[in-house]
């Protein structure tokens, strides 16, 4: 069985139809991104898969069971990363994990998670004196103390600096290598690229495509485009055979400036939601 | 997993207690919201009660200790309605509710930890209160078991009903920084005609006290003078009586009525958010 399972999802806020009968499955031990523009209709999705808001039509099953009628068993599996919160400023990490941690019936050691989140020099510093970095690994803490079998992660870099990035990518890894299901909002296509076993892009309330990131849109078999520079001037083809055209191209001496790129994840992504000039 | 199914879920009581102690924690810890809803009151009478320093006409009893032993009520108003109003719009914004709503914390945990700062910091404030009061204003605290049996119920009533008021009033503001200033203009108001900065209460027009008589400060500021000052003040209140029945009752109907508004009012998360 899915861990998660998404027909026809609906959700409409007075005239706005946020969401239009969205389709979505993820897979136990899934890392699943969903990426798209802001006001797509992503963080709506993902507050009614959490059991925040409710949904106006379509079935969902969330560890088999409807998060519509969420139980405290049913929320004790599951771990939820919000975005932009601040709370509980005045209380230390170790304070904050330890708290946490009494709310589920079977916790990870809160002094092993603070580890793991690579907070353990700021366990006795209050949360308002960390840094925005700091703060989210300790939001991620917080989302993972009590063992979760599902995980929601929203937006959950934005604003780290690119160090910051790679140590929270791996701390994901890490929590998926121990077979937790992730499910993934971003705004940064090398993250889904990254960490994602499969991505979905939803615009205007629907999934417009679904596949591995190498696959999305037809990626791995789009023509690829192929420059260098001659006595002419720079050069550019689009060929689906670009090994080919290098060989012959070979033939004739040595290039300058010589590429062969296929359409980056970033290319595709912009083609499917339609925002490339 | 069957690990997780097999462990039972923490008690409802064992989590609000939880609750309670990092509620603490984060009051004592957060200046403003000590100096604000502790310190105010206590200042407040410091000052005004020295400026009243007159006997009572027929009583050998100060306008200063008339007015602490309707301070304290005050107090306790500050440290229920305005922590819990503030706090809850706080919790609100900044993410505590939807964090919490996403673990297996049951409502009613919530709550219990806000009933447990409620009753510590109130209990606190009562202490500070009189440290101040008694050696300021001569306050004598009472020695015979009766006055503070009303006083444990007049408390008691009077922090449950301003805590129940304090949560449906959490959802009036439309943000947490607004909060303070939407919760203290009822407040502020209501110490004017409930007896607290105009004393006696039989001193101010009708009107006033009809108004302030709807409200529970009112009731729990007169029932706190009747723990703390002779009987025969008991002449200077609106009716010319202390009227234990009527405080009692009154702050039961406000508990009930708070409940129902608490239950028709309360969201875990902002509607007008996202």
């Amino acid at each position: 069985m899915n861990t998660i399972e998404v027909r026809g999802l609906r959700k409409t806020y007075g005239q706005h139809e946020a969401v239009r009968g969205l389709d979505l499955h993820v897979a136990p031990g899934e890392v699943f991104a969903l990426l798209g523009p802001n006001g797509a209709g992503k963080s709506t999705t993902v507050e009614i898969l959490e059991g925040h808001r409710r949904r106006d039509d379509g079935r969902v099953s969330v560890l088999g069971e409807d998060p519509g009628r969420a139980t405290r068993a049913w929320r004790a599996r599951i771990g939820v990363v919000l975005q932009n919160t601040h709370d509980a400023g005045e209380l230390t990490v170790a304070e904050s994990v330890r708290h946490f941690a009494r709310l589920y019936p079977n916790p990870r050691d809160p002094a092993e998670v603070v580890e793991l989140v690579g907070l353990t020099g700021k366990s006795r510093s209050r949360a308002d004196s960390l840094s925005g970095g700091q703060r989210r690994r300790l939001d991620v803490a917080l989302g993972i103390v009590g063992r979760p079998e599902l995980l929601f992660l929203d937006e959950p870099t934005t604003g780290f600096d690119p160090e910051a990035r790679r140590r929270f990518w791996s701390l994901i890894r890490t929590l998926a290598a121990e077979g937790t299901t992730i499910l993934l909002t971003t705004h940064y296509l090398d993250e889904a690229e990254e960490l994602a076993d499969r991505v979905a892009v939803i615009a205007n309330g629907e999934v417009v495509a679904e596949g591995t990131p190498a696959s999305l849109g037809g990626r791995a078999t789009a023509e690829a485009t192929v420059r260098w520079v001659d006595e002419r001037g720079p050069q550019l083809r689009r060929t689906p055979n670009p090994t080919a055209l290098v060989a012959e191209l070979g033939a004739h001496g040595e290039l300058t400036e010589l590429t062969v790129t296929r359409p980056s994840l970033e290319d595709t992504y912009l083609d499917l939601i339609g925002a490339r000039a | 997993m069957t690990t997780t199914e097999a462990r039972p879920l923490p008690g409802t009581l064992a989590l609000g207690l939880a609750r309670g102690g990092a509620e603490l924690r984060q009051f004592f810890r957060a200046k403003e919201a000590v100096l604000f809803t502790f310190a105010l009151p206590a200042l407040l009478m410091a000052l005004l009660g020295s400026v009243f320093g007159d006997e009572i006409p027929g009583t050998d009893v100060t306008t200063s200790q008339m007015f602490a032993a309707s301070m304290i009520g005050a107090g306790i108003i500050s440290t229920s309605f305005l922590t819990l109003g503030v706090g809850i719009a706080q919790d609100r914004e900044d993410g505590t509710l939807k964090r919490l709503h996403g673990t297996p914390l049951p409502a009613a945990s919530y709550f219990i930890g806000k009933l447990v700062l409620v009753a510590v910091a109130s209990a606190a404030e009562v202490v500070l209160m009189l440290a101040v009061a008694v050696p300021l204003f001569d306050v004598r605290l009472p020695t015979d078991a009766s006055r503070w049996l009303t006083f444990a119920w007049v408390f008691v009533l009077g922090v449950i009903s301003c805590s129940l008021l304090g949560i449906a009033a959490s959802s009036l503001a439309r943000s947490a920084r607004s909060a303070p200033a939407v919760l203290n203009l009822p407040y502020v108001a209501l110490q004017f005609v409930s007896g607290v900065f105009i004393l006696p209460i039989s001193s101010l027009p009708s009107w006033m006290v009809t108004t302030g008589s709807l409200f529970p400060l009112k009731w729990v500021s007169q029932g706190f003078r009747s723990v703390f000052l002779p009987d025969t003040l008991a002449l200077q209140e609106a009716a010319g009586s202390w009227e234990h029945g009527r405080i009692a009752l009154v702050l039961l109907a406000w508990c009930v009525a708070g409940l129902a508004l608490c239950a028709v009012t309360f969201r875990w998360t902002d509607r007008r958010a996202g």
